[in-house]
């Protein structure tokens, strides 16, 4: 599989164009900016630091004029949605209690023998890892049904859309991802079936498109204005970088420096490496293995964080 | 623990020196737990503390240290306590009112400003300072026609960074809007907040009165004027969203009432209402007793409080433990949440001031028109 490369966010310290020419594929970039949503077409900055015009895949505009045409589906569409978001406030209000209940047994860890209460902290990261296990299923069922009922791959609204950015691809080197809103992103790369298209190509993706190319999308907050900031998984990603677990914004989105934190994210998600991704991060993957190479830490389960040596894998 | 203050009146020595020490080496107020110490020095005749906690006396005399010019006066506060207040001082037989002037910490308002003593725990919100990373909206100022009142009524418009015609945003109208903006960092707080994903990108709209105490004391002119005059005006001019869910009113002391009087007025017309420090009067039986300015208010709360309807579907409401206003504010939070609203009320140990208004707006706005944060990964 050809390369991936994860970023840090751009705004600041843009390192795009050089990791775009690191790879070689500087010259024909497909640019995917849909969680950029109506500022999608917005692109000179992004082409002024790769230091050409890339071609913009135009995909929010793209599902807008699908949805247009076709109403059966962008009704359908709309229904699905809602159901997605009912589950999330469903499986939110149980997340509450039972990630909040690993929460108050790490918080007497110093007052309880080891022995004693760690296993109960396990166990009750076992039921918050069986909830997420639980939600993502549901989440799949319902993405599932509107894709055998409604069957977008096989409609003519989509499918034109479908042939003309499969020419466009074939003409580019590479692709990449900007971040902005993920679940819109996300839904555009999922209608427009893209994967399969992207996924033959060296991709550079950072923030939200970052995190759509991993196997979970999980949105993170510590210091929300409002709630306890406990994190939920979203929907499945395009599981292209499997093992890693992307957090863009990491140090203004977590309490890194919070011990416990950090320990209840970490321990929740330890099937991954959950890695921060800030200015002038960067992470490359290939071939189902990833190596940091710069600006990332890795979120552990003692509460610490690891920063990450360029030989890390 | 033995105080600062009262170590320095043990002192054996007590001369101009150790004095010109001890001021330099403190921060005033001092704040020791829950001690806090107010110090004067100057060769005048009484000082006196003034503030506005309702609860303690309004006027606290501080005590003069031995022979010395050196005033002071001890209280016990609540941590998390933020209070602002003045000495009243008298000199050759005049009284006059000064800040601290040992203190740099003070609040303004439309009156002057106060010097502000905070407690422990209490920090002045990060999300109030500006923001670097932040991109500035802007400010759009318009004269608006009105019927209501006859002639035009001042009206600026603060639209977000990255406005974009094409979109339809929310809309907040805010009473007092330009005070909210230059004593309670309104515009540095809608920066940051829009800027952190913590509430959408919105248009507000910003009101001034030519006379507050009477409009906004439930006068039919005022909901008039904000419903069918102001509303159709911005709707005309900027790309809002057309649903009560995406509109609301605000306001503090008795732009609350206004905002709360021009909901309940026009019921459907906006879905939220962010209600600071409330002056919401009414009687059980018998007279007001805040004087004239408040009958007419008295008879909205009052007949509000008989058949409160449903003026929107969500509201904030604070207000600060110190105030006067809290009994009122109490008693209607319960009414408020009978009715199948949502209603989030919170205190905070504060008076009736700006920046108490200013520390709620973070809570507020973003309980009723929450921002993506949670998706937003730019």
């Amino acid at each position: 599989m050809p390369p991936i490369v994860i970023l840090g966010p751009q705004r600041h310290h843009v390192t795009v164009g050089d990791a775009a020419r690191a790879l070689g594929v500087d010259g024909g970039l497909a640019s995917i900016t849909a969680g950029w949503q109506e500022r999608e077409a917005e692109v000179e900055e992004l082409d002024a630091h790769v230091g050409h015009q890339t071609v913009n895949l135009m995909l929010h505009r793209r599902v807008e004029s699908i949805f247009r045409r076709d109403r059966e589906l962008r009704e359908a569409h709309r229904a699905c949605q809602d159901q997605l978001k009912r589950l999330q406030e469903l499986y939110r209000v149980r997340l509450e209690h039972t990630l909040g209940m690993a929460q108050n047994l790490i918080a007497r860890r110093k007052r309880v023998r080891e022995e004693l209460v760690e296993p109960e902290i396990e166990d009750a990261f076992e039921t918050v890892r069986r909830l997420d296990r639980h939600h993502l299923s549901r989440i799949v069922e319902v993405n599932r049904r509107f894709w055998t009922e409604q069957r977008p791959q096989e409609r003519a609204s989509v499918l034109e859309h479908r042939y003309e950015l499969a020419e466009i691809l074939d003409r580019c080197a590479g692709v990449a991802i900007a971040g902005g809103h993920v679940a819109v992103l996300l839904n555009r790369l999922r209608l427009l079936d893209l994967k399969p298209l992207i996924e033959t190509k060296p991709i550079l993706a950072w923030s939200a498109g970052a995190m759509t190319l991993a196997a979970q999308i999980v949105l993170f907050h510590d210091t929300p204005p409002q709630g306890r900031g406990f994190a939920e998984v979203l929907q499945s990603g395009l599981g292209l970088v499997p093992g890693v677990l992307p957090l863009p914004h990491a140090r203004s989105r977590l309490l890194l420096n919070n011990r416990a934190r950090v320990t209840l994210f970490a321990r929740r998600f330890a099937d991954f490496s959950c890695l921060t991704l800030g200015d002038r991060s960067r992470v490359d993957c290939h071939d189902g293995h990833w190596r940091a190479v710069a600006h990332v830490d890795r979120l552990m389960g003692d509460g610490q964080l690891q920063p990450l040596a360029e030989d890390a894998a | 623990m033995t105080l600062a203050i009262h170590e320095l009146e043990q002192l054996e020595t007590l001369d101009e020196a150790a004095i010109d020490r001890f001021v330099e080496s403190h921060d005033f107020p001092l704040v020791e737990g829950p001690s806090v110490t107010f110090l004067f020095r100057g060769q005048v005749e009484a000082v006196n503390l003034k503030h506005w906690v309702f609860g303690l006396e309004s006027t606290l005399p501080l005590k003069r240290l031995a022979d010395t010019d050196v005033w002071s006066l001890t209280l016990e506060l609540p941590e998390r306590s933020r209070i602002e207040y003045k000495y009243d001082i008298h000199v050759d037989g005049q009284r006059r009112w000064v800040h601290d002037p040992f203190n740099p910490l003070i609040a303004r308002d439309p009156y002057g400003f106060n010097s502000v003593c905070a407690t422990e725990g209490y920090e002045t919100p990060e999300w109030t300072f500006d923001d670097k990373d932040a991109r500035p909206g802007s400010l759009e100022e318009h004269s608006a026609p009105s019927q209501a009142f006859g002639g035009r009524r001042p009206l600026w418009v603060y639209l977000p960074a990255r406005f974009r015609a094409s979109r339809r945003y929310p809309l907040l109208i805010v009473h007092d809007g330009m005070d909210y903006v230059r004593y309670a960092s309104l515009r540095t707080a809608l920066d940051n907040l829009i800027h952190r994903q913590e509430i959408p990108p919105m248009i507000v709209a910003l009101t001034q009165a030519e006379d507050r105490l009477g409009e906004y004391a439930a006068d039919p002119r005022h909901a008039r004027f904000i419903v069918d005059e102001a509303l159709p005006f911005l709707e005309e001019r900027y790309p809002l969203q057309r649903n009560p869910a995406h509109r609301g009113l605000m306001g503090a002391s008795f732009g609350a009432v206004a905002s709360l009087h021009a909901a309940w007025s026009r019921q459907g017309a906006f879905g939220r209402l962010l209600l600071q420090s409330g002056s919401f009067a009414f009687t059980d039986i018998g007279a007001n007793k805040r004087g004239p300015l408040f009958e007419p208010i008295v008879g909205f709360v009052n007949q509000f409080r008989d058949k409160p309807g449903r003026p929107a579907e969500k509201l904030y409401v604070s207000c600060g433990t110190y105030e006067s206003l809290i009994y009122e504010n109490r008693s209607l939070a319960p009414l408020l949440q009978s009715t199948g609203m949502v209603v989030k009320y919170v205190e905070a140990r504060d008076g009736h001031n700006w920046e108490n208004w200013r520390d709620r707006l973070r809570e507020g706005l973003s309980w009723l028109f929450p921002g993506p944060l949670w998706m937003i990964y730019e």
